[in-house]
Order: structure tokens, then sequence, then C-alpha cells
């Protein structure tokens, strides 16, 4: 099946701006406050809606350069913040020593699914989908 | 131009399940909070809580409050306008959140001033204040000393009450009581029993104005 570039671009997009809004529901709406690593994530995932959005219209294959930079340093931070929380990392060498612990888990769905989790498989999305774009686009 | 209508539909329907999200969320949560504060009456007013205004006032506002809280410090003078406008149909009792670093020990010297009289007075001074003795989030309390020398507190004794058991015991009923509530923002309304339903001067108002049409219906 031939997926075309724009639609994996779009997808990525997609995903991005899902995430965004579910951030800011879970902050504004909620009352959740954000702790240190999550605000870290926010910082990259909130631009790529707008960089990925730019790059939609006319359809400019080298977005995926401008926007994976911000997708992978986003996918570290996701990562270093879920072993913190699997406790694999120790507390004490967190950034966090004010406000809302990085390592407190604020909400589990279904009995698995938390923020830190959720916003790593976003961030997986996204470099998936933009890594398959190039390779499709430079083909 | 049909991936652009794509484009749209999806990010029109994103903000849409947003909004709407939004709105459901809300009116849950201003359910539950209106159904925990039916069920937890007795949390809501304890006799041991200051209060302001006539006692057999129709209109009772329970106010949550922390002396550190930049935002109860800007709705006091605007309740208090609220109360005089209505003389006599407002009641408004204090209870305490001090959910700031250190500003337990400020409720402590307004109980103690309470004691001497001074309850209101201090309260004002300690508001007027606020941003000498409140530096990044904490309360410190030897910076409050200043502000309160001019309203004639006997300080020898305010210290001495300051750390009576009792005190301490009243602070620990009213954040028991705030927890009981999901009081974990301040300041925090409840007219009449009934929880605001957002946040806000305008909704504080309207909800007073509410029951005292109630009252004067009855």
């Amino acid at each position: 099946m031939w997926i075309s570039p724009w639609t994996l671009v779009f997808s990525a997009w997609l995903v991005a701006a899902t995430a965004t809004l579910g951030a800011l529901f879970l902050g504004e709406v909620m009352g959740m406050l954000p702790c240190v690593l999550c605000w870290y994530q926010r910082i990259f995932m909130f631009p790529l809606v707008f960089v990925l959005a730019g790059g939609l219209f006319p359809f400019e294959a080298k977005v995926v350069r401008y926007a994976l930079p911000l997708a992978v340093a986003g996918l570290f931070v996701a990562s270093f913040h879920l072993l913190l929380v699997a406790g694999v990392i120790p507390e004490g060498m967190t950034p966090c020593t004010q406000g809302v612990p990085c390592s407190k888990v604020q909400v589990q769905w279904f009995g698995f699914l938390t923020i830190p989790l959720l916003s790593m498989l976003a961030f997986l999305a996204v470099n998936g989908l933009l890594i398959c774009a190039h390779v499709k686009s430079s083909k | 131009m049909k991936q652009k209508s794509i484009v749209v539909a999806a990010a029109v329907f994103l903000v849409l399940v947003f909004g709407l999200g939004a709105v459901y969320y809300q009116n849950q949560k201003a359910e539950k909070a209106a159904q925990t504060a039916k069920e937890n009456a007795v949390a809501l007013l304890r006799a041991h809580s200051p209060s302001f205004g006539n006692i057999s006032a129709p209109v009772h506002i329970v106010e949550f409050l922390d002396p550190a809280c930049g935002t109860c410090r800007d709705f006091y003078p605007r309740v208090k306008q609220l109360m005089a406008a209505h003389p006599g149909k407002i009641r408004v009792s204090v209870r305490y959140a001090p959910f700031h670093t250190g500003s337990d020990q400020v409720v402590r010297v307004m109980e103690a001033a309470r004691n001497q009289g001074l309850f209101k007075e201090t309260l004002e001074a300690l508001f007027a204040s606020q941003e000498l003795w409140v530096r990044n989030h904490t309360a410190h309390l030897d910076l409050i000393w200043p502000s309160l020398s001019g309203i004639g507190l006997d300080m020898e004794r305010l210290k001495a009450d300051m750390v009576r058991p009792e005190v301490a015991q009243l602070i620990q009923q009213d954040l028991v009581d705030a927890n009981t509530l999901d009081v974990t923002m301040t300041p925090e309304f409840f007219v009449n029993g009934k929880p605001l339903p957002s946040f806000g001067f305008e909704e504080l108002k309207k909800l007073v104005e509410d029951a005292l049409a109630e009252a004067n219906r009855k």
C-alpha cells in the first residue's frame, strides 16, 4: 500500500496536535500541575504542531529535518521520565526538587497508562512517522 | 485542496473535542464539589472559626483562606464591599488553609491576635504587607513583625498564645476539613453550603445574590 509522505507528515501532525491538546487538558482543565520533566516534554511537543503544519502547505519534505530534532529530544526526555517513574533511575538524580515530583504517578488509566507513557508513545509515533516520511520522499 | 480541507477538518475536530471535553469535565467537577459539600456539611462549619458580620445573617460565606495567598488578599476588599452593600445580610467565616510553606506560623499569629480582639486589624495588616513577608511562595514569620507594630498588639502575650496547643489543633482541624471538602486551592468559598461552580469574584457575587434572593422569598 502506498502512503504518501504528505500523509505521513500529516499523521505526525495529528499525533502532535492530539498530544498538545491532551497536555493542555490535563494542565488547564483538570488542573494537574506539570512536573519539571513534563515541562521539557511540552517544550518539544508544542512547537511540532506548528512546524509540521508549516511543512504541509505547500508540502515540503525537508520539514522532517526541522521537526525531527525536536521529536528525538522529546523522546529522550520522555524515556528518562518513564525510567524515573519505573524506579530504574533513583529519584535523587532528578532535577525536580520543587513543586510536583516527577516520580509521582498522578493518573493511571486501565491500570498501566500513565501520562509519561502516553508522552513517550506520542513521541515514538511522531519519530516513526517522520522517519518513514523521510525515507519515502528521498527514494 | 482536498489535503487542506482534511487538515482543517482535523484541527476543528480536535479543538471541538477539547472544548466539549472541558465543558463536560467542568460540569462533572462542579456537580461533584456540590455533592461533596452537601455530604460533609459538618466539616464546613466549626464553632472555633473566626467570623465577620451579623451572626444570624441569611447568607453565610465560608472562606478557606491562606494569609500568604495573593488572590486571598485581592478578594478581601471585594468581599468586604459585598458585605457593605448588603448590611446585616452577610456573614463571613474564615477557615484556614495555610498551603504555603511557613504560612501555618502566620495563622498562629492571627489566632493569637484574635485572643486580643485584634483579628481583623491583624489580617488587614498582614494582607497589606504581604509582599514584604511572602518571598518565593514561602511565608517568613520573622518578616511580619514590623507591619504588626502599629495595631496595638501585646507582643509578649501574642508570642505566648501562638504556641498554645489549641491553636495547633484548630489549624489541624481546618486542614483536615479542607481535605474532606476537596479544597486544594485558596481562596475557596462556600455560600450557604454551596461551593462556587467555577472560580471568580463574579461567580461568588452571583451565588451570594442568589442566596439573598432566596432568603427574601422566605
